[in-house]
């Protein structure tokens, strides 16, 4: 309501439509499903969406600064799968863990380089490393799509850790969330990346660092893929590489994009993450209980997507600047 | 007496040569038709992908034979994607070196029908493995998964026990591949026996193991006096297992799954109580199916197209009380056997 009594439609952006939308959905399945409203289903519903949240908090930290790595998924899987293998190979815990970080880090590098300095339009990028990341370890380093935790190691014992009934997964999300906010809020570099995103050039004319920021993006989007792969195996006791061909890729998209966050850059937050991840992860949980088929799944889903943005498109037209030099 | 000895080992030779040679080898004409129908000749087989267990099992078991009769070998590696296996086919049947056999691992039921048409007009013969399709191939080796079905549904009842809440929650695979589809009709056929079982929910986990963890969960919750879940896949049961521990129901709950039956992903899992039973394919004598067929096909010297085999795998639920040393196969000792050559 703004002052003359009427509703300010203006202020309703996607992040506020879906919000509704999830307060809505949720509602009606407390309502209408049993045994949805109870602290167990709440917390498999926080945990259901952990993995994909903590991929979309470092997704939303590159599309913020006018990016996207589409390579997420694949180090997030090929990583881990390279870990487990150096580790059921007998390479010792220490060494295979510093050899996958330096091989994640050397990807996120090669990545923020080629968009920084080579000029690369970032999704081409990405999704080439991505794909050459898949290949590789794939076919030179891992025998097998599914590689198991070796028994008795930290990554199995990881999986078992609750507090308070909570799996770790829901803590290491929080925690991580709470990062990223105090990064983008409240550093420096955390405040450039909206200037970098919303205009480049003007960022880097007044004096900001633009290139190495955006090199630093993607190396931690990588690490924080790393993080995402080990809690999945952790849970799992083991990985399946089987994930980098599936669809949650486009899900770590949805979850930023639908919580708010523009393509075009420079807009959004942790927040938007946020709410993202809580209408994709009670829409899933609801449709579990009820047992729609996943055919009807994935078309109700696709469905609140488009309307989400078909409305934000009607209540947010698109400026002149984005218009001028379109989304990414 | 060294003299002696040398001339009765000669006598004895003679007397071989003499009396077993000429009645046995001039006259078989078995060998050299063999040899003359199979020498030479190229299999190809194209999987869903060659990462898992099961093709890299067959691959082994089929590489072996051929090249032991003097075949080619390949494989072509789609990695689930079903336009990468469509293209495999497509370039296997236009290049000039056509495979004789094309072993096909079909992704649903319609897919490459065209293209396996294709493949037998050239002159190919076509060999479906594992998952059926709508196509009339010259051979189907694989699992019958409707009986597959059945033996898993029959586990799940004998897991519960009669004195259980007699609760099943199934985890189906996705509502398009046929050894779902098929699976599921074989387990509705035994529980409308057992009209006192009922199925409680039954997801789909789109054959991967984190969304096989989270449905499996928020069953769990909704009815956590399951007595029975059956997992459509081994390779995604780990993610119903996950749910099952995090539940603290081990032991509570009865999962029963099917799967290739390699060490690591069955028996072991079998023997630490992860799995209470696994319906497994005899892998070993699945692929010795395909290569005796092969063999067959290659002398027939009927055109591709002219007859259609089943040959269906014998399927058995194994549990943790049968298991024998010899249950499974061990897909680590293959891989040393092939990287010692």
């Amino acid at each position: 309501m703004n002052a003359t009594g009427r509703p300010n439609w203006r202020r309703l952006n996607q992040e506020g439509i879906v919000f509704a939308i999830a307060i809505l959905l949720f509602a009606a399945a407390a309502l209408g499903l049993p045994g949805f409203l109870t602290a167990d289903n709440l917390v498999a519903i926080v945990r259901s969406v952990s993995v994909l949240g903590i991929l979309a908090l470092g997704m939303a930290v590159v599309i913020i600064g006018r990016g996207i790595d589409l390579s997420a998924v694949a180090i997030m899987a090929m990583s881990v799968a390279w870990y487990l293998q150096l580790l059921n190979t007998g390479t010792s815990d220490g060494l295979a863990f510093a050899y996958v970080i330096a091989g994640v880090l050397a990807i996120g590098l090669l990545n923020g380089f080629l968009v920084a300095y080579a000029d690369v339009p970032a999704i081409f990028v990405t999704l080439a490393t991505g794909s050459f990341v898949f290949g590789y370890v794939r076919s030179q380093l891992i025998t097998q799509d599914a590689v198991p935790v070796p028994q008795g190691h930290w990554v199995e014992l990881l999986g078992g850790v609750r507090f308070l009934d909570i799996p770790i997964e829901v803590f290491v999300f929080a925690g991580l969330a709470f990062l990223v906010f105090l990064f983008l809020r409240y550093t420096k570099w955390g405040r450039f990346i909206y200037f970098a995103g919303d205009n480049p050039v003007a960022a880097r004319n007044i004096g900001i660092p633009v290139r190495p920021m955006l090199v630093l993006r993607y190396a931690l989007s990588a690490v924080v893929a790393l993080i995402a792969g080990l809690l999945t195996a952790a849970s799992l006791h083991s990985i399946n590489t089987r994930v980098v061909n599936s669809t949650l890729l486009y899900d770590i998209v949805l979850v930023a994009v639908i919580g708010g966050i523009g393509l075009s850059g420079g807009r959004g937050g942790v927040r938007n993450v946020l709410v993202g991840a809580a209408l994709i992860g009670i829409l899933l949980n609801a449709m579990t209980i009820i047992d729609i088929p996943l055919l009807y799944q994935n078309l109700i889903k696709a469905a609140i997507l488009l309307g989400a943005i078909i409305v934000d498109g009607i209540i947010n037209p698109r400026d002149e600047q984005t218009a001028q030099q379109g989304d990414i | 007496m060294r003299l002696l000895r040398a001339l009765i080992a000669a006598a004895t030779a003679l007397a071989v040569t003499a009396f077993a040679a000429p009645s046995f080898a001039a006259d078989d004409p078995g060998p050299a038709a063999y040899a003359k129908a199979l020498n030479g000749k190229r299999v190809m087989l194209v999987p869903l992908a060659m990462g898992f267990d099961l093709a890299q099992g067959w691959a082994h078991y089929l590489k072996k034979e051929v090249e032991a009769w003097g075949g080619t070998f390949e494989t072509r590696d789609p990695n689930w994607v079903v336009d990468a296996g469509a293209q495999a086919i497509t370039d296997a049947i236009a290049s000039d070196t056509r495979p004789d056999v094309l072993i096909i691992h079909a992704p649903d039921l319609n897919s490459y029908s065209k293209l396996m048409k294709k493949a037998q007009a050239a002159g190919t013969y076509v060999l479906l493995v594992d998952n059926p399709a709508n196509f009339p191939a010259d051979a189907f080796v694989g699992s019958d998964w409707d009986k597959l079905g059945q033996l898993e549904a029959e586990a799940a009842i004998k897991g519960c026990g009669e004195n259980s809440s007699k609760k099943i929650g199934l985890v189906q695979g996705d509502q398009a591949n046929s050894s779902s589809l098929y699976q599921y009709a074989g387990i509705m056929k035994v529980l409308e026996k057992h009209p006192d079982f009922q199925v409680v929910a039954k997801p789909d986990s789109n054959w991967d193991a984190t969304t096989s963890r989270n449905v499996t969960t928020t069953m769990l919750q909704q009815h956590p006096d399951i007595c029975s879940i059956i997992d459509f896949w081994d390779g995604d049961a780990t993610g119903a297992s996950a749910a099952i521990r995090d539940a603290k129901l081990d032991g509570k709950v009865f999962l029963v799954t099917t799967g290739g039956g390699e060490k690591a992903a069955d028996c072991d899992k079998l023997n630490d109580g992860t799995y209470g039973a696994v319906v497994m394919t005899d892998l070993a004598r699945q692929s010795g199916d395909m290569n005796a067929i092969i063999k067959f096909l290659l002398q027939s010297g009927q055109p591709a197209g002219t007859s259609h085999t089943y040959i269906y795998t014998l399927e058995k639920a194994t549990t943790k009380a049968d298991l024998k040393p010899d249950s499974c196969w061990d897909l680590k000792a293959l891989q040393a056997e092939a990287a010692a050559k």
